[in-house]
């Protein structure tokens, strides 16, 4: 995409010239995220994230690929070869915690720029292609750290190996097979270790192969903006470079603060301290519980206690915590209201607000012990959650009577649409 | 496409068409990507399952078990494929107990019977894995709690097994699955 008073690259020194001739890679940076990319004046802070959760997988692949220097996938010694890290290896410990709540940190903005996508309707038309891409890559996310989280072989890891790949178990007929296929034996050991290993080195490359394609689907309409007002002028841009590059520069600054004090002060505030204990086949800890990202959708898959017609209780809260993501995939069908931003949605903007409760509810529920009381309250948050999507969305749009919307971006930020201005 | 067709006929050497009007350069095509094709899938045979248990992983499936040292009311675990065993050896009260109960009531109708070697209904073997997701229950080792049916108590989701090991109560679809196992003599059993 582009706008016709895009800035063109034109460059200067000799040799980006003769580079530009024959690869030019820097004129491709320059329309992706440079001074060629004409993007909306109006955007606020919760339009940092996605430049924030780019910045996380760099940081994952960078620790990531130091951290398997030192590390050993085998079941006999992966445990070791982590306090080895830990104690011996120069900045290891380092290293790793900033790994360890990089992956938080990569989920925290993930959740925001979903949400922000939520709120603002980015998934409509004409990004619904972006959306779809969004959701392939948080699936490949949650795979990545599921399968990160297995490596350093305790007993948080064993267990949600087991967990986990016991959810594939819920599948009529193939489940058992499948599941032993997916561990290569008939309880996580080495075989899964390895292959854990393998496929969390590969996934964020994929992650990044497909980030490269929800970047160039974004690049075809452009960014969106908080009124959901498209773009009609010169006077509703400004360049990417400088203006968003410093916008992004400071938002990074802050998440680095906020990262830094949980690697620097509180490393292990997210993780488990069982996971400390080393893998023990024969003894499940207490309170098993998945990373806190997954709570949402842990809480889901236990709220189904009952078998429900003639499908079991347990393959029910498979299909549930799927669905949960999946459901996701059709937002851009569900929402059928021509207004994007929920500023100009006074009851969708209610319920979105809704959502966002009932989401952090889950995660409490997903998080606490299997107690009855917190089943109970995850069956109530789990069908608003499921409510919200299939019902209250499609609903909402056909009865909602909108604001007025701004007749462009510069008249929503200056209060007049005056070319001069 | 139609130039393609003038390309490939000339007047000297007409386009070759056989007298069922399959030409022979369509042939060739579908024969050679069809070969392809099944060469292609049959790559995934080994790439597939290679994935699957390897055979030092299935040699380690049959294990011996000592059960002289089991006293009546006492279990131990043993581990059979990397996974826990637990091994029973059921009192007379607990016998009456899992007998007691009519088995057309409970989500995974078995008896006590179905679950034990005929002649030795006091020796419960059965997997030391919740059918839910896995965990290990507890209630064979030493102290530890055995749940309200007097059998296994899993801590992970709240699934109770009685004495003979059948699901009671929680999330678990089934009861707590019998190795395939042999009295190899009276006090040593082989599992798997």
């Amino acid at each position: 995409m582009s706008f016709p008073w895009a800035n063109q690259y034109k460059p200067k020194n000799p040799l980006m010239v003769y580079l530009d001739q024959k690869l030019p890679l820097p004129r491709f940076v320059y329309n992706a995220i440079g001074g060629g990319y004409p993007v909306p004046r109006n955007l606020n802070y919760a339009w940092n994230f996605g430049v924030l959760a780019g910045f996380c997988l760099v940081l994952q692949i960078v620790t990531g690929v130091i951290l398997a220097m030192h590390y050993a996938a085998n079941s006999m010694i992966a445990f070791d070869s982590v306090e080895h890290i830990m104690r011996d290896v120069n900045w290891g410990w380092m290293l790793r915690y900033a790994h360890a709540n990089g992956a938080s940190a990569f989920f925290v903005v993930v959740y925001i720029h979903i949400f922000r996508g939520f709120f603002y309707s980015s998934y409509k038309a004409p990004r619904e292609m972006i959306w779809l891409l969004g959701v392939v890559i948080f699936l490949l996310m949650m795979a990545t750290a599921f399968m990160g989280y297995v490596l350093p072989w305790g007993q948080m890891s064993f267990w949600g190996a087991k967990v986990i790949t016991g959810l594939f178990s819920a599948i009529p007929l193939v489940g058992e097979p499948l599941q032993q296929w997916l561990l290569g034996g008939f309880a996580p050991d080495n075989a899964a270790l390895n292959r854990f290993f393998s496929l969390h080195f590969l996934l964020p490359f994929v992650i990044a192969a497909v980030i490269i394609l929800h970047i160039w689907a974004l690049h075809i309409p452009g960014s969106s903006n908080p009124t959901g007002v498209e773009i009609k002028t010169e006077s509703d841009t400004v360049p990417f470079h400088p203006y968003y590059t410093a916008k992004d520069g400071f938002g990074l600054g802050v998440f680095l603060l906020i990262y830094c004090t949980f690697v620097f002060f509180l490393p292990n505030q997210l993780g488990h301290p069982d996971n400390y204990i080393p893998a023990n086949a024969m003894s499940t800890p207490a309170h098993i519980v998945p990373e806190w990202y997954f709570w949402p959708f842990y809480a889901i898959l236990r709220s189904f206690t009952v078998d429900f017609l003639f499908i079991p209780a347990k393959l029910m809260g498979v299909l549930a915590m799927f669905s949960a993501i999946l459901v996701w995939f059709f937002l851009p069908w569900l929402d059928t209201s021509p207004v994007r931003s929920g500023h100009y949605r006074p009851l969708f903007r209610k319920f979105w607000y809704l959502l966002v409760i009932d989401t952090l509810i889950l995660g409490y529920c997903g998080g606490s012990p299997a107690e009855t009381k917190y089943v109970l309250i995850s069956q109530i948050a789990a069908s608003y959650y499921f409510l919200h999507f299939l019902v209250i969305l499609p609903v909402v749009s056909s009865i909602e009577k909108p604001l007025p919307l701004p007749f462009s971006i510069t008249e929503a930020v200056l209060g007049t649409d005056a070319v001069t201005a | 496409m139609a130039e393609l067709l003038k390309a490939e006929g000339t007047i000297d050497a007409p386009a070759d068409v056989s007298h069922d009007g399959v030409r022979r350069r369509d042939f060739i095509n579908i024969a050679a990507v069809s070969f392809a094709g099944v060469g292609g899938i049959a790559v995934l045979v080994p790439l597939i399952s290679q994935m699957s248990a390897s055979a030092d992983v299935l040699a380690e499936s049959s294990t011996e078990i000592d059960i002289s040292a089991i006293g009546a009311g006492q279990a131990i675990k043993a581990i059979w494929r990397k996974q826990p065993v637990f091994v029973r050896n059921l009192t007379p009260v607990e016998i009456a107990e899992a007998d007691k109960v009519d088995p057309k009531t409970l989500r995974d109708p078995q008896t006590l019977e179905q679950r034990t070697m005929p002649g030795k209904t006091n020796w419960l073997i059965t997997m030391g894995v919740c059918t839910h997701l896995g965990c290990v229950p507890l209630g064979a080792g030493q102290g530890e709690v055995k749940g309200e049916f007097g059998g296994y108590f899993c801590p992970c989701h709240g699934s109770v097994y009685d004495t003979a090991a059948r699901i009671r109560k929680g999330p678990a679809p089934k009861n707590l699955e019998v190795p395939p196992y042999k009295f190899t003599s009276d006090t040593v059993v082989q599992i798997g």
